[in-house]
């Protein structure tokens, strides 16, 4: 609005009223950077509001709360084994973070993905324990079997809310349970070893394990595998015409389907990609750091994939950042309740408060509404603050 | 308007009631302090009758009991109506009554809230000539009833016919306030604008040739089982602006989205150029060669939160000129081609990639407009081009128009402003009821008081001369 009325001012002169900023220096700064630079303020205010109240509830319950914020907040750093732990959990939740931004950018809200990594990890463990193939090839098969079927369990709520209008949130969250069940039926019934006392499929071939990045610790290729699915999906929303048509469903359905594009088809292979990620995502953690499926529970990452897709914006390019920080506060969180009083699940009222502000969409408004507000009593000028209060209302 | 109102706060400055200051938190405030405003789109409950409408928020209760007393609030409304001479069925249901119906309830809902001032928000964008002559009648009584009335309009002719004083607004300032013995159209245009405007189309007559687009026999019936296209047939010619007139609501947008592919027709077909789209989508619609300006850029012309480019791009972001065949876009080309419309189509703004939301309601229409006349397309569906745009870009937009036409395409032109129709159109159709219900091949000479007959259902033509549409 602002650039706007400036480039307005620029071609017809008034008198008595100053030229201001020239159109495109401002238009950069009041679009181009600060459009982008909010959200990322609000995210890191997310950050910083959720150390500085986990450090609070530490002072609140522990004996020695200087100790133990010292092991929260530096314990990720302070050993070199849990450096690489840190690494080691980054993994997973970048991948559920992943299908979850694209998810996201089509204003879907799909969780099937969690189902897509959990049947991803039990498919792969069946293709690790059954198959016979050569080192290499075996991992990399199962991460694309197990991609294609997530990406059909994706694909499910996608085509009941096209069909018949279901809502996806709750279609995949029922769903979730649905596959939870049926993957455990399939570890106890097919692949469980029955040596063990506790619920574990039988040990997956050599073959199967995917190389350590660093020898004499746990950090496997996985986090390689993570750090190019970044790449890819950073280019398939950003730089291919398919990213291009889930960006437009996501930004105006309507527009997108009076433009020509084909929402349906859109959402389905958008639900595709996601849960195939997803599905890779559980076949990179079995065959990266497990000898057997031993998964008592569902770990459910797409929670954490959540937290991950929303503190980066939906931007692929931001969720090693914010994978980096869930992970961090996760091995903290870890090595200070080992060697204190402070229970780990206190992570959990965290991760809860960085969800409460990253979802108020009201907080990233309040600080375009200012900034607007601001440059439009600076130039003595309406519009402006039209723009803050959703426009239309310079009458 | 709003602060006004109390619908919203004031960054700065105060409000002077009776010369004194007030200080408005919300619209309840103001309603107490007498200001009534009557909005664009009306604030009422369908199903409930004009009476209950009437006095919803204050209802007279029956004597001894809290129960509503129907018949107290009948006879309110009809002494009310008396008094100001606004004449309404007080127990019929809102749905069943006419949108002029609906705006005389809606001053005498602020006038039974004690309004003093009332503030009309574009109140004659729905009504027909005959229509808009009886509320100014009805304002004018207000007006000797000792009311203020506040009229916000962009007609200006409307504005001289009622309005004893004006001022005009741009960019959120006042200009100017002028008695209006004072000014004439013209000065009050540069003043909105800040220059010289011309007011009329100059445009050469029309040249058309063959039939690019024939509609045959479209009926269309919405969710609530009312028929609201009926058995449409027309032919629009290369080289023609084909203009429909209609009360809003009349069929119009709902032909223009089958038209687009946007809604299915029960009967009938769409061909364009002899290739035959009828109930296929948008896509196969704009492959035949159709462009759409859609009615409503805010939520189907536009995607407000995108970037200008990729809105500007929308319909061709898949041509071989902006994706390779693995699927990865062009980012040159893109932003070259993007930046070469807002160039052409004068699209004020810092960047094409900041997002359309920040455009004002001109420029945001600019860039609907400039996607659609550089589409390739020959067949052009053009939907309230003007409207909620300010003067200096309206006379942009005609003047797209009508090259566009001189271009040799065939232009379908649904406007609400009768003005615009019948300044822009070489020939006219009338729609009323979702029929054609005439046919000017000349647009040229035909009078808007005749228009309005035909507009409200008064008057017909025969089928023949309706037929000449066809061009068969």
């Amino acid at each position: 609005m602002n650039s706007d009325s400036a480039a307005r001012d620029a071609k017809i002169p008034e008198p008595g009223r100053p030229r201001r900023l020239k159109p495109l220096g401002a238009a950069k700064l009041f679009f181009t950077d600060r459009d982008k630079l909010e959200p990322a303020l609000v995210s890191f205010l997310a950050v910083l509001f959720s150390i500085a109240a986990g450090i609070g509830l530490i002072f609140l319950v522990s004996k020695d709360p200087v100790q133990s914020t010292k092991n929260f907040l530096l314990g990720p750093v302070l050993r070199t084994y849990n450096v690489y732990y840190t690494m080691i959990a980054m993994v997973p939740i970048t991948f559920t973070g992943l299908a979850l931004c694209i998810i996201y950018q089509s204003k879907y809200l799909s969780l099937i993905v969690d189902s897509c990594f959990y049947m991803g990890a039990v498919v792969a463990t069946a293709i690790g324990v059954n198959w016979a193939l050569p080192g290499v090839v075996h991992p990399i098969v199962a991460m694309l079997v197990s991609g294609l079927v997530g990406g059909l369990i994706g694909l499910l709520p996608a085509i009941l809310k096209i069909k018949w209008r279901a809502n996806e949130l709750v279609s995949s969250l029922m769903l979730n349970y649905v596959f939870y069940f049926l993957g455990s039926f399939f570890i106890l019934y097919f692949l469980r070893d029955r040596d063990q006392a506790i619920l574990a499929s039988m040990p997956f071939r050599k073959s199967f394990a995917l190389p350590k990045l660093v020898a004499n610790t746990q950090l496997h290729w996985g986090f390689i595998v993570a750090a190019v699915f970044i790449v890819l999906v950073s280019l398939f929303i950003y730089r291919t015409k398919w990213g291009y048509e889930i960006r437009m469903i996501g930004a105006n359905p309507k527009f997108a389907a009076y433009a020509g594009i084909s929402v349906p088809t859109v959402a389905l292979y958008s639900h595709f990609v996601s849960g195939f990620i997803g599905g890779v995502g559980g076949a990179v953690e079995m065959a990266g750091l497990y000898k057997a499926f031993i998964w008592q529970m569902n770990p459910s990452y797409a929670w954490d994939g959540v937290i991950v897709a929303m503190l980066a914006r939906k931007n692929p390019k931001y969720v090693p950042l914010s994978a980096l920080f869930l992970a961090y506060l996760r091995v903290g969180a870890d090595f200070m309740s080992r060697r204190g009083d402070v229970a780990f699940e206190f992570i959990t009222l965290l991760q809860g408060l960085i969800i409460l502000i990253l979802a108020s969409d009201k907080i990233v408004n309040y600080f375009k509404a200012r900034r607007l507000r601001k440059a439009a009593l600076a130039s003595g000028f309406g519009p402006a603050s039209a723009a803050a209060n959703g426009g239309g209302t310079a009458k | 308007m709003k602060q006004l109102y109390g619908a919203e706060a004031p960054t700065s400055g105060q409000l002077l009631l009776d010369g004194k200051p007030v200080a408005f938190s919300s619209s309840q405030d103001a309603i107490a302090a007498g200001i009534g405003m009557v909005h664009q789109h009306f604030m009422l409950v369908p199903s409930l009758s004009l009476a209950e409408n009437l006095v919803l928020g204050k209802e007279p209760k029956r004597r001894g009991s809290r129960f509503f007393d129907l018949e107290e609030a009948v006879r309110i409304t009809e002494d009310l109506a008396a008094k100001y001479n606004l004449k309404v069925h007080a127990r019929a249901r809102v749905v069943d009554v006419s949108v002029s119906m609906r705006q005389k309830l809606e001053i005498l809902k602020a006038l039974y809230r004690g309004a003093r001032v009332l503030i009309l928000d574009e109140p004659t964008a729905m009504l027909t000539p005959q229509e808009t002559d009886e509320l100014f009648t009805e304002l004018k009584e207000l007006r000797a009833h000792g009311h203020t009335v506040v009229f916000i309009s962009h007609k200006l002719g409307e504005v001289f016919r009622l309005c004893d004083r004006v001022s005009v607004m741009r960019d959120g300032r006042m200009i100017a306030t002028h008695d209006i013995g004072e000014v004439d159209h013209q000065s009050i245009s540069n003043e909105m604008v800040g220059r010289e405007v011309k007011l009329t189309v100059d445009k050469e007559k029309a040249r058309p040739k063959e039939v690019l687009l024939k509609a045959r026999d479209l009926s269309y019936v919405d969710d609530f089982g009312v028929t609201m296209v009926d058995r449409v047939s027309f032919s629009l010619r290369s080289g023609e602006v084909l203009g429909v007139v209609g009360v809003d609501g009349n069929g119009q947008s709902e032909l223009v989205r089958i038209l687009a592919g946007l809604d299915r027709t029960l009967t009938g077909s769409v061909a364009v150029k002899g290739v035959e789209v009828t109930n296929t989508n948008p896509r196969r619609v704009r492959r035949a060669g159709v462009a759409h300006v859609a009615e409503d850029r805010m939520t189907v012309g536009a995607a407000l939160p995108a970037s200008i480019e990729d809105n500007l791009l929308a319909d061709r972001y898949s041509k071989p000129a902006f994706s390779k065949r693995s699927g990865f876009m062009r980012p040159a080309e893109m932003s070259g081609a993007s930046r070469e419309i807002v160039r052409r189509f004068d699209i004020r703004c810092g960047s094409e990639r900041q997002p359309v939301a920040s455009l004002s309601g001109g420029n945001m229409q600019k860039v609907v407009v400039g996607r659609e006349f550089t589409a390739e397309a020959d067949v052009l569906l053009v939907s309230q081009p003007s409207r909620g745009v300010d003067v200096g870009a309206i006379e942009f937009l005609h003047r797209r128009i009508i090259d566009m036409r001189d271009a040799g395409k065939a232009i379908l032109l649904v406007s609400s402003d009768l003005s615009e129709v019948m300044s822009l159109s070489d020939s006219l159709v009338v729609m009323s009821e979702g029929r054609i219900v005439a046919y000017f091949p000349v647009a040229e000479g035909v009078t808007d008081k005749e228009l309005g007959l035909y507009m409200l259902g008064l008057k017909r033509q025969g089928d023949e001369e309706i037929r000449r549409v066809l061009h068969e």
